[in-house]
């Protein structure tokens, strides 16, 4: 592997992040097509989510996160999730539900985490996971634990709740070291954003929850990297709730189900519509921080674990609805017990 | 003290509780300095510097965070200041909470306090009695207390619990119902009451309900009827082997409910009492209700709205003669 090493920043990230974070993105991006290809192949139950043109920010939170801190990923955050420690056997297990992946095949796809570890299984309503975060954060003050941070993500139609509004005031009002990422990608599935809200950007919302605000190009890792981690920094230091919202385009459906044939093609041609991983491939280049070998091998170090994993996910035997334990309590003696007819 | 109410029960129980175990938390509007609406957490504020903590009026986001606290160790109690305002809380109660432990093995040890029910002139939206749709959902339990001592040792065994518990304290009892002190020992939950013996119907009832039911047993008394009255105490789980024996000893069943009829506890009961005892009816279950409309805010109407001392006596004698 030749690598010119050049100690040039981009906006002060060095190249070991910027390489990291990059390395990072491709695994996610290779393990999304690898999950689109087995939905295509029917090896997965429900539906299939990816994160395409959304893993320069997503890898940014995971990246700036430290070990201790909080995460509550969202549906698109791959990037985000590995940069903080998700195993990739996680996300093959959930998808296939193999009883051996942290959901035991009793929730899929995005739907996993490991809680205890600060790693939040997210809910399908929107907004709904902030507020957890600031509990988790409530209580870690309570016990004195202080230092550590809690990020969590949504898009642009997230923040149209209820939950979204209540979460972002309950966590001004307590100043916790919230991160809220909102990823503005043009479309919550189908509504463009002129149907979702009507200030000018989601980002002066800050003001009215009176904490930092902070906008920024999503599709330039760099800015990513940087702003994540100012971000988190801020909130690290007693700073209070830090609000991020990050343009771009979402290159892909809501799901692998949906052709995303609404989307505008001028937003596809605008700057919005870059691929970040692309732009983050030539800056690499172009810094000569890597050559086109080195870039090569990494996808093929990557292709080659997603594939090691898969096959051993699709060795692990199904869950069975026969032997599964239909017990919903902790307290087990208080189960109701229903006869059967 | 000379005597205890309903409500101070529940008071005390908190303090207990938070004295307990330094996990324990208490988290609502209102429920800081002011003591709560109700009252139900007066002067607790002062007694547990940092621990009874004034929330903003974001149901959601109250009961979000009692899941992130609980997720990190500690044992919440949340005071929704009315019952039916916990239908802005509803989704991260039914779809977070309470399916948290089948999805990630991690349990939630939260209480949410239910002031349910109705009291005079309190109308549609201060008088709900939501126990049957949060018992709908798995994953959690629904306790509904009828007297001072259950109000007081449920609460404290709810904070015990590793599963979300949903506290329906009864806001007509608050003031009405005494004891002379609070228990030493209780029935644990699950378990129902026989809270009177009779022989000639059963009415299986809960929460305020059973005070009304108590009245009717006393008053058929006049007219030669024992009647058995069953407290449920807990409405998730429901005790069906005490309603079962008691059917049993009785051969009729009566289910009286403050809630509203469709779906609800009392068809609950008569479901499980229909399908596991059937041979053990002398006569068709019967079951009554509040009628199925908003509750109403003038107390001639609301009085004929729910199930009374009165309406109950008309619906016992009529299965008795039966």
């Amino acid at each position: 592997m030749s690598v010119v090493s050049e100690a040039v920043p981009i906006n002060n990230i060095s190249r070991e992040d910027y390489l990291s974070a990059f390395r990072w993105m491709l695994l996610a991006r290779l393990l999304d097509e690898k999950m689109a290809n087995l939905y295509r192949a029917g090896k997965i139950f429900g539906g299939v989510y990816l994160g395409r043109g959304q893993e320069a920010v997503s890898v940014a939170v995971g990246m700036a996160l430290r070990k201790g801190d909080v995460f509550a990923p969202l549906i698109r955050d791959g990037a985000g999730r590995l940069a903080f420690g998700e195993p990739i056997l996680d996300a093959i297990r959930t998808c296939m539900g193999s009883p051996l992946g942290p959901m035991r095949g009793r929730d899929g796809n995005v739907h996993r985490g490991h809680p205890r570890e600060g790693l939040l299984p997210m809910l399908s309503h929107l907004g709904s996971m902030i507020s957890v975060v600031n509990g988790i954060l409530m209580a870690r003050r309570y016990k004195g634990n202080d230092g550590t941070v809690g990020a969590t993500c949504l898009g642009e139609g997230g923040t149209s709740t209820g939950a979204f509004h209540e979460a972002m005031n309950q966590a001004a009002v307590e100043k916790l070291p919230l991160v809220m990422l909102v990823v503005d990608n043009q479309y919550a599935y189908s509504t463009p954003t002129s149907r979702q809200f009507a200030c000018a950007s989601l980002v002066d919302r800050a003001i009215g929850y009176g904490i930092e605000g902070h906008s920024l190009d999503g599709t330039k890792l760099d800015a990513c990297l940087g702003t994540l981690q100012r971000a988190v920094d801020n909130a690290r230091s007693g700073k209070g709730p830090q609000l991020i919202v990050a343009k771009l385009l979402r290159l892909c459906g809501h799901g692998e189900h949906d052709d995303a044939s609404y989307i505008d093609p001028k937003l596809k041609e605008s700057p919005l519509g870059c691929d970040c991983m692309k732009l983050a491939e030539t800056n690499i280049l172009q810094q000569q921080w890597a050559d086109e070998t080195a870039i090569a091998s990494w996808r093929t170090e990557a292709v080659q674990k997603i594939e090691e994993a898969v096959s051993i996910v699709q060795r692990e035997a199904a869950p069975d609805g026969y032997k599964e334990n239909w017990q919903a309590l902790a307290s087990k003696h208080l189960g109701e017990v229903y006869p059967e007819a | 003290m000379n005597s205890i109410t309903y409500l101070e029960a529940i008071r005390e129980a908190q303090a207990k509780a938070l004295k307990d175990d330094p996990r324990v938390y208490i988290y609502g509007q209102d429920v800081g300095a002011f003591g709560g609406a109700f009252k139900a957490t007066k002067n607790l504020a002062n007694e547990f510097p940092g621990r009874v903590i004034d929330a903003p009026i974001s149901e959601d986001a109250i009961i979000g965070s009692a899941i992130g606290a609980a997720i990190e160790g500690m044992r919440p109690i949340i005071e929704m200041q009315f019952a039916d305002f916990s239908t802005v809380g509803f989704n991260q109660i039914v779809n977070h909470a309470a399916a948290y432990f089948w999805r990630t093995n991690v349990p939630l040890p939260i209480v949410v306090r239910l002031p349910s029910g109705g009291t005079t002139g309190s109308g549609p939206f201060h008088s709900q009695s939501m126990e049957a749709i949060y018992a709908h959902y798995p994953g959690l339990i629904v306790m509904t207390p009828a007297t001072v001592e259950d109000a007081y040792s449920m609460l404290i065994e709810a904070v015990a619990i590793d599963d979300p518990v949903i506290f329906c304290e009864h806001k007509y009892l608050y003031y009405h119902l005494k004891a002379d002190k609070l228990p030493s020992e209780a029935l644990p939950t699950g378990k129902a009451r026989i809270a009177r013996p009779g022989r000639d119907l059963t009415i299986v009832t809960y929460s305020a309900m059973v005070h009304e039911a108590l009245a009717v047993a006393e008053e058929l008394k006049t007219e030669g009827y024992e009647i058995e009255v069953v407290d449920l105490r807990s409405i998730k789980p429901i005790d069906t082997d005490t309603v079962i024996a008691s059917v049993a000893r009785t051969g009729r069943l009566l289910c009286v409910g403050e809630a509203w009829p469709w779906g609800g506890v009392t068809a609950e009961v008569i479901a499980r009492v229909a399908t596991e005892a059937f041979d053990l009816l002398d006569a068709p279950p019967q079951r009554l209700n509040a009628k199925d409309t908003p509750i109403p805010y003038h107390p001639n109407l609301w009085s004929v709205h729910r199930p009374t001392s009165r309406s109950i006596s008309d619906a016992a004698r009529k299965l008795l003669q039966t």
